[in-house]
């Protein structure tokens, strides 16, 4: 082989470079794990936090499709009987009252920007 | 010669086949063809009275008693649904190019094109008459839009999912109305102490809207949720000038006002049976 001794050290840094991420963050952990806030006068959520954790988006294109476009009942009950607005801006923000502190919390850890509020109005926070 | 008779079977073999069915094909591919008219409105007619049909009749009389009632109207509608009012041009004059309206008023004759004439009554002339979206029983705003943002919902309401608008305008072109206004701007710049430009009273319980959709009336669908009726209407209603209800409901109060008053309605020629009526 011509060049051996450009090429195998030129691969090496190449494969070091390539790698940097894995071995960069090698030993270290993803950093905290986000804690959205939890409401304080609510007990139950409309579902499972699993459900609610990994699914929350579906939920509301369902609330939208359901009581926009198919004339859905606007208000339900959870488990316990206490009665909801199937809404984001009336009805979980009625609950989790803080946009920063509840939404902000995971999405910016997960790096996702739903574009819910470039319409619908977030609560005031409160500082 | 064998070969080209051989040829030539084959070709007119090939064209007989084709022949035969091409007319087949052709009429499965046109089945379910939108039509570019209006349809049959017999038709029309009888789809449109299944289920429920909001209406509304506008008593002009009564706005024409009472001046101030109109823009009281339009003020309750465009502060509840948080719609912006760009104000006027520099040089004074209205900002047609960033006007968002959902209620409005305008001429007789730009109203009611179809019903204007030369030497009409001269009360007419100053007499601004309200509009909004007429939300058609037969509506060519819903079939023009290309992603179903704009639909017609089981009250009859023509209703809009913001979040699916991309912006065509195909809608407002397809609107003979002018009911539909697009968001030129963003209708949430802000003031310097942190309060929106151009919305005065913000409502915090509905949305608002982004740049580059389309918006008009909705018939206050999220009162009527709650059981409220339209906020226009109940605006005019100490002035006895707007009734709203089920125009299928043959007793409802919008159905005995329709029987007993002669009424007309915005472009009724274009078939696309307006839900909104006025007595002139």
């Amino acid at each position: 082989m011509y060049d051996t001794g450009k090429i195998i050290p030129g691969l090496l840094v190449f494969v070091g470079l390539v790698t940097f991420p894995v071995w960069y963050a090698f030993g270290t952990d993803a950093g905290p794990l986000p804690n959205p806030e939890k409401p304080t006068k609510a007990r139950q959520c409309v579902e499972s936090t699993e459900y609610m954790r990994t699914s929350h988006m579906v939920l509301l294109d369902d609330w939208r499709d359901n009581v926009v476009r198919e004339g859905g009942d606007r208000r339900a009950k959870t488990e316990d009987g206490t009665e909801y607005i199937r809404s984001l801006q009336n009805g979980c923000m009625n609950c989790h009252t803080s946009k920063k502190k509840f939404c902000d919390e995971c999405h910016n850890y997960a790096a996702v920007k739903p574009y819910c509020w470039d319409c619908h109005v977030q609560p005031k926070e409160a500082n | 010669m064998d070969n080209s008779r051989r040829k030539f079977l084959k070709i007119a073999g090939l064209s007989a086949i084709a022949g035969i069915g091409a007319p087949t094909a052709f009429n499965g591919l046109l089945k379910g063809e939108a039509l570019a008219s209006a349809p049959d409105l017999e038709e029309n007619v009888l789809k449109g009275e299944v289920g429920k049909r909001y209406g509304i009749v506008i008593d002009v009389r009564k706005f024409a008693e009472n001046k101030a009632l109109a823009r009281r109207c339009i003020n309750v509608c465009h502060s509840i649904h948080n719609v912006p009012d760009y104000g006027l041009n520099k040089d004074g004059s209205k900002n047609k190019k960033d006007e968002i309206k959902w209620l409005w008023t305008d001429g007789f004759e730009n109203v009611f094109p179809d019903h204007s004439h030369y030497k009409k009554n001269a009360d007419l002339h100053e007499m601004p008459i309200l509009a909004l979206c007429n939300h058609c029983d037969n509506p060519p705003c819903v079939r023009a839009c290309p992603t179903k943002a704009t639909f017609k919902n089981p009250d009859g309401i023509v209703m809009m999912d913001f979040h699916r608008c991309i912006g065509c305008r195909f809608c407002m072109a397809a609107c003979p109305y002018g009911a539909r206004s697009f968001n030129w701007r963003s209708p949430r710049e802000l003031k310097a102490d942190g309060s929106y430009k151009h919305i005065k009273n913000f409502n915090a319980e509905f949305p608002t809207r982004m740049r580059g959709v389309v918006e008009k009336c909705n018939l206050c669908a999220e009162r009527l949720a709650i059981g409220k009726i339209p906020a226009c209407v109940e605006e005019a209603r100490s002035a006895n000038a707007m009734v709203f209800g089920d125009l299928n409901d043959p007793h409802s109060e919008i159905s005995e006002v329709l029987n007993s008053e002669f009424t007309i309605q915005r472009k009724p020629a274009l078939g696309t049976n307006p839900s909104i009526f006025y007595i002139i």
